[in-house]
């Protein structure tokens, strides 16, 4: 089925938030803070403005608590006295011209008086930069598994490494927008966003209103990643603010610089391994340590942390694991919720240290992979037992097949003996990604799903789960029209309205398709049984028994409906950190080939292949391009994208310093799906949307230390890191 | 302020309130100006020749190969249809691409006021960084290439991505009956030509490794560290490009024709 | 022009095929200009600098960043916008998986169809080169290439 919106983003119809001509509108902006931490002495508004034409909000204004609703919601909506990052909110501005409101930007200085900032999330804090608790910790996990102490008394041999992994920005081509104003006393949102109830929460709470009198729409969102998952929270927050103080619609449109310096990005981290290795590459124990940045507030660093270490130990059997994690403050803009949560960076270590593990031992970097991926009936580091009948050695196989591998190991080997300056290289990573929340958090969601049936015989798929580019909108349809054996102009979606929709839960965590997805066909079987139809019923039946349902019960809505349960067997103790970590997981094989100018240290992608099994492909074409957009950002994220800090602050917010591949960078990216149905997912799909970011950096690293004989640990590997490392090479 | 292309001026002009205050004077309607006209001596590019207009002009492209290879690399089409040569010499950037390979083909600036013409070299142009010899009455009339028998030519450019990119480091050298002219970008306040390096090609010099080169860089080169790149890798991208278009390529080859 | 005395200029210029003529600031870009007062909204601001390509026009045929463009240099000149492209010459794009989030989108389909008109540009140029101007952070541009590269192959079959 083609993409549902593809004719109206093609042609340039398709309206987002920042396209809407609105009446009266007036354009919001935000007043930030110049200092990366102290107390806020004057905000000071300069007489060369006149503030009478300007609506002005500081956190006076704010109705209710002046929270950002979240895990710890320690975050104002406005700073009140206290500051904790650069560019952390303290005030807004509204008036009916931009320019007019760029220019008063600058005529409103915030005075600090400055407290000392901690910048580095590896230093431990002096007693005067403590900011929470008692030692800047959000959050702390552990794994623990077998007894990896003994083990590792006892090996003959440990490897230890350290990898570090660099923030990266979402760069969505459209940024953070939001248009907020009054219908009678119902405050109206509607923006660019992935979750409208986290966005509909965190308004009830800060604004002191309930459900009834706060409606919540997404508007057509141009690319999220994670970056409109919870920080739109805000950005809403402040367009209400204006917009109730003002009594006017007000729209806040981030430009570029703002998007870059203000919002969320990837968490760095600092990742240890120590592990104990048999003769034959046998994993004996591995001993974890996983420490994020989480910036200046807690947002959603304690869930991220929890996806970062139940993937840390890879895709690989071990009896003794052990994984300790921690998530601390600094006084950086906060990191957040970006494609992957955590599992790239922990992946990215894992990775790069197997084939450290294979060189140091010298074993063949396949077999050791070969020897320790997890087979049916082995556990992973939570305990889970893996039984999904997916064979994960065909996934690594298959890769290497389609690369060429040997072949073209051979061949770089004799092409680097001759070449004066260009050295080959060729090498892989082993992955796998948990679909849904971790744990429980589906059963604490609650999601739930309607498909009604409308007087036409018309079916409408009601959930509020996003299209934000990754193809939800089409899959609905198409399960629909699967489930319920019906052709795809019998079949509707409606936008995320919270007035209209239920909650469905977020649109993250690769859950969409899987989980809403398989609501939608049990939402068609309730439908069904409704209708007094055989279970089962498919095609005009359906249809004609819906018209006939309305001839019956005029006026009234017919609704087939589905809340969530979860798999009989999926069990998960919060307490512990032990058992059945996601409902199912990917795997998948990424191998990269690349090429060095080692004059100027310079690395291009010259073939990249990734196989994965991801359940059932429920779509061929949105499927290769989520895993294709996914790899393009984990090549930008291991070679190009750097954030430069400057006070916790990023100091290259521009597109022409923050460097994402062009298409003239990119070789094409080759994918292949090895399937096996999942029973819990629609029509047996599995999650897909954030595995693709989890191999390229190891893939693309391992290639280049194969290509170089050098031994990096710490992405992005940029031209200038690589030069320091590759000194002693010899020309 | 004069503007043509505007590629460089109004980079983030919504933020640069004010900037339009400055009285702006629109080249962008002198169309003849949008030329390549070719004598016996010379190629003359006009006040307003894009990077496109050279990169499909054929001739262009046999004669003077380092100023496709330089246009190409500006940006991407988007740029190089509105970016004018003279516009990158005017905007003194030194990371302009586009003067690096004018200055290696001893190309000269014709500058023009109510007071007359001037034509100085543009090797002469520069006199420190966004500063040049141009006064404000004065316009970049046109740029004028002799034609000569090259026998080497090489470009180089390092940027952060292959397209879209600010040079962090750049080469030009060029071999004619003028003799050796070799031009360093992003490594001094301005492009500059680099006098040791051309002198160690005349005498041929042997270069057994980029490292011998350094003395000679550090005399006409200063690298700075900067948001995009560092004055320690600069100074070794161009010492090891310089040393692999001598050594791997063999362009300095004194049996060379 | 002077933007501090607030100077208007009346300029005139060919839209989409039609003739338009409005007063216009110095300090008006062209892209403000037809999303903001001419109700041209699908041409994108993706940056702001010239970087990403989201805000991609025709001008005079030639594909240019139209936030590096003042508005009133438009006098006389010929644009066209993404509102101008036929929706059915867009069938391989829309099977191709060239768009995802649509937000670069215009400015990668004004490109595309630069090249579609001028295929004589690939005898020196490869798609990708073509468009390195057009940042897109969905498809990885594979979806993108692949689409013009169809569009190309039913071109030549006519």
């Amino acid at each position: 089925m083609r993409r549902r919106e593809g004719l109206a983003k093609l042609t340039g119809r398709e309206l987002y938030t920042d396209d809407l001509a609105v009446p009266g509108c007036l354009w919001g902006a935000t007043v930030r803070s110049p200092a990366p931490r102290g107390r806020i002495r004057e905000i000071r508004y300069s007489d060369s403005v006149d503030w009478s034409e300007f609506t002005v909000v500081d956190h006076r204004d704010i109705p209710g608590p002046n929270e950002i609703l979240l895990i710890e919601s320690d975050q104002p909506v406005l700073a009140a006295d206290r500051i904790r990052h650069m560019h952390e909110p303290v005030a807004l501005i509204a008036h009916p011209s931009r320019d007019a409101v760029r220019r008063a930007l600058g005529a409103i200085s915030i005075l600090v008086d400055p407290e000392p900032p901690i910048l580095d999330f590896l230093a431990d804090p002096g007693p005067e930069q403590i900011q929470h608790g008692s030692d800047n910790v959000f959050s702390r996990l552990e794994i623990s598994k077998g007894d990896v102490d003994r083990v590792l008394a006892n090996a003959a041999r440990i490897i230890e490494g350290e990898y570090h992994t660099g923030a990266q920005e979402h760069v969505s081509i459209e940024g953070q927008a939001m248009l907020a104003w009054c219908d009678g006393d119902v405050l109206v949102v509607k923006g660019s966003m992935q979750c409208p109830y986290y966005v509909q929460k965190a308004l009830i709470h800060a604004l002191a209103r309930d459900s009834d009198h706060v409606r919540v729409i997404q508007a057509p969102t141009g690319g999220g990643f994670g970056g409109k998952e919870e920080y739109p929270s805000t950005v809403a927050l402040h367009a209400a603010l204006l917009t109730l103080k003002a009594g006017a619609p007000v729209k806040i449109v981030f430009e570029r610089g703002e998007e870059m310096v203000a919002t969320t990005k990837r968490h760095p981290a600092r990742i240890r391994h120590r592990t104990a290795v048999d003769g034959d590459g046998r994993l004996l124990a591995q001993d974890i340590d996983v420490v994020l940045d989480a910036g200046a507030y807690a947002t959603l660093s304690p869930v991220v942390l929890s996806r970062a270490i139940i993937h840390a130990a890879g895709p690989y059997h071990c009896d003794h694991v052990r994984i300790r994690g921690r998530a601390v403050l600094t006084n950086a803009v906060p990191f957040g919720a970006f494609r992957g949560f955590g599992a790239p960076q922990t992946q990215f270590a894992g990775e790069r240290h197997m084939d450290r593990i294979a060189r140091i031992m010298a074993i063949d970097p396949v077999d050791l992979r070969r020897q320790n991926l997890l087979r049916d009936g082995q556990s992973t580091s939570t305990g889970q037992v893996i039984s999904d009948g997916t064979d994960r050695e065909a996934v690594l196989d298959r890769a290497l097949e389609l690369s060429d591998y040997r072949a073209r190991s051979d061949a770089h080997a004799e092409f680097n003996w001759t070449h004066p300056y260009l050295r080959r290289g060729i090498n892989f990573a082993t992955i796998f990604h948990g679909a849904g929340f971790t744990g429980s958090g589906e059963v604490y969601l609650d999601s739930r799903v309607h498909l009604a049936g409308l007087p036409d015989g018309t079916v409408e798929v009601l959930t509020a789960n996003s299209e934000m580019g990754q193809g939800a909108t089409t899959i609905f349809v198409q399960i629909t029209c699967e489930h319920l054996g019906l052709a795809p102009d019998e079949v509707i979606v409606a936008d995320p309205d919270t007035a209209r929709v239920p909650n469905s839960g977020p649109t993250v965590a690769s859950r969409t398709a899987m989980i809403v997805g398989r609501l939608i066909e049990r939402a068609g079987d309730d439908l069904i049984a409704q209708l007094g139809l055989a279970p089962g019923t498919r095609g005009s039946a359906v249809r004609e028994a819906i018209i006939a349902w309305h001839q019956v019960h005029s006026g009234e809505a017919l609704l087939g409906t589905a809340v969530y349960k979860p798999p009989s067997t999926v069990q998960w103790d919060d307490e512990k950190y032990r058992g059945d970590a996601y409902g199912a997981f990917a795997w998948a094989t990424y191998v990269a080939e690349v090429e060095v100018d080692l004059r100027t240290c310079g690395v291009r992608v010259t073939d990249f292949v990734a196989v994965q099994e991801i359940g059932k492909v429920l779509n061929e074409t949105l499927a290769r391009g989520q895993i294709q957009g996914g790899v393009a950002q984990g090549i930008g994220w291991a070679l190009f994208e750097e954030c430069r800090w400057e006070n916790g602050a990023m100091a290259n917010p521009q597109l022409t310093n923050y460097i994402l591949p062009t298409s003239a960078d990119l070789p094409p990216l080759r994918v292949e799906f090895l399937e096996n149905p999942y029973e819990h997912g629609a029509q047996g799909a599995k999650g897909i949307g954030e595995l693709p970011i989890d191999g390229p950096a190891p893939a693309i690293v391992n290639a280049i230390a194969t290509a170089m004989g050098v031994d990096p640990c710490r992405i992005p590997l940029t031209p200038e890191v690589l030069m320091q490392l590759e000194s002693g090479v010899p020309r | 302020m004069p503007i043509a292309g505007g590629t460089d001026l109004l980079v983030d002009w919504h933020h640069r309130l004010g900037a339009e205050e400055k009285t702006l004077l629109d080249l962008s309607r002198l169309a003849p100006q949008r030329s390549l006209e070719w004598t016996r001596d010379s190629l003359t590019l006009g006040a307003l020749t894009t990077y496109w207009d050279v990169i499909v002009n054929r001739q262009a492209r046999k004669e003077f190969p380092l100023l496709e290879s330089a246009a190409r690399q500006v940006g991407a089409i988007q740029i190089q249809s509105r970016g004018t040569w003279a516009g990158n010499i005017g905007n003194a950037s030194p990371a302009a691409d586009g003067v690096c390979v004018l200055m290696a083909y001893d190309a000269t600036v014709l500058l023009a006021s109510v007071d007359g013409d001037e034509e100085v070299p543009l090797s002469d142009y520069y006199l420190g960084y966004k500063r040049s010899r141009r006064r404000p009455e004065q316009l970049i009339r046109s740029i004028r290439i002799p034609r000569r028998r090259t026998t080497a030519q090489v470009f180089e450019k390092v940027g952060a991505r292959r397209a879209q990119a600010i040079t962090k480091v750049g080469l030009a050298i060029c071999r004619s009956e003028a003799g050796w002219r070799v031009v360093a970008h992003s490594v001094a306040p301005t492009v500059r030509r680099c006098p040791s390096l051309e002198a160690l090609l005349e005498a041929g010099a042997q270069i057994s490794s980029p490292a011998d080169l350094l003395p000679a860089i550090r005399q006409d080169v200063a690298p700075i560290d900067d948001l995009r790149s560092t004055a320690v890798y600069r100074e070794t991208v161009l010492s090891r490009l310089f040393h692999s278009a001598v050594a791997d390529r063999g362009i300095g080859r004194r049996d060379e024709p | 022009m002077n933007g501090s005395t607030g100077e208007r200029k009346t300029i005139s210029f060919t839209l989409n095929g039609e003739s338009v003529s409005m007063e216009v600031t110095a300090r008006e870009r062209l892209l403000d200009l037809l999303r903001y007062r001419l109700g041209l909204p699908g041409t994108k601001e993706g940056c702001g600098e010239g970087e990403c390509g989201a805000c991609t026009v025709l001008w005079n045929g030639l594909p240019v960043d139209s936030c590096l463009v003042p508005a009133f240099q438009a006098e006389g000149r010929t644009i066209e916008t993404i509102e101008s492209v036929d929706p059915a010459a867009l069938g391989p794009f829309h099977e191709g998986g060239a768009t995802q989030c649509g937000a670069c989108t215009p400015g990668v389909v004004i490109t595309a169809r630069w090249i579609l008109d001028n295929p004589g540009l690939l005898k020196t140029h490869t798609v990708r080169e073509l468009m390195a101007g057009n940042l897109c952070r969905c498809t990885g541009y594979d979806g993108i290439i692949e689409s013009i590269e169809a569009a190309l192959d039913t071109q030549g079959g006519n």
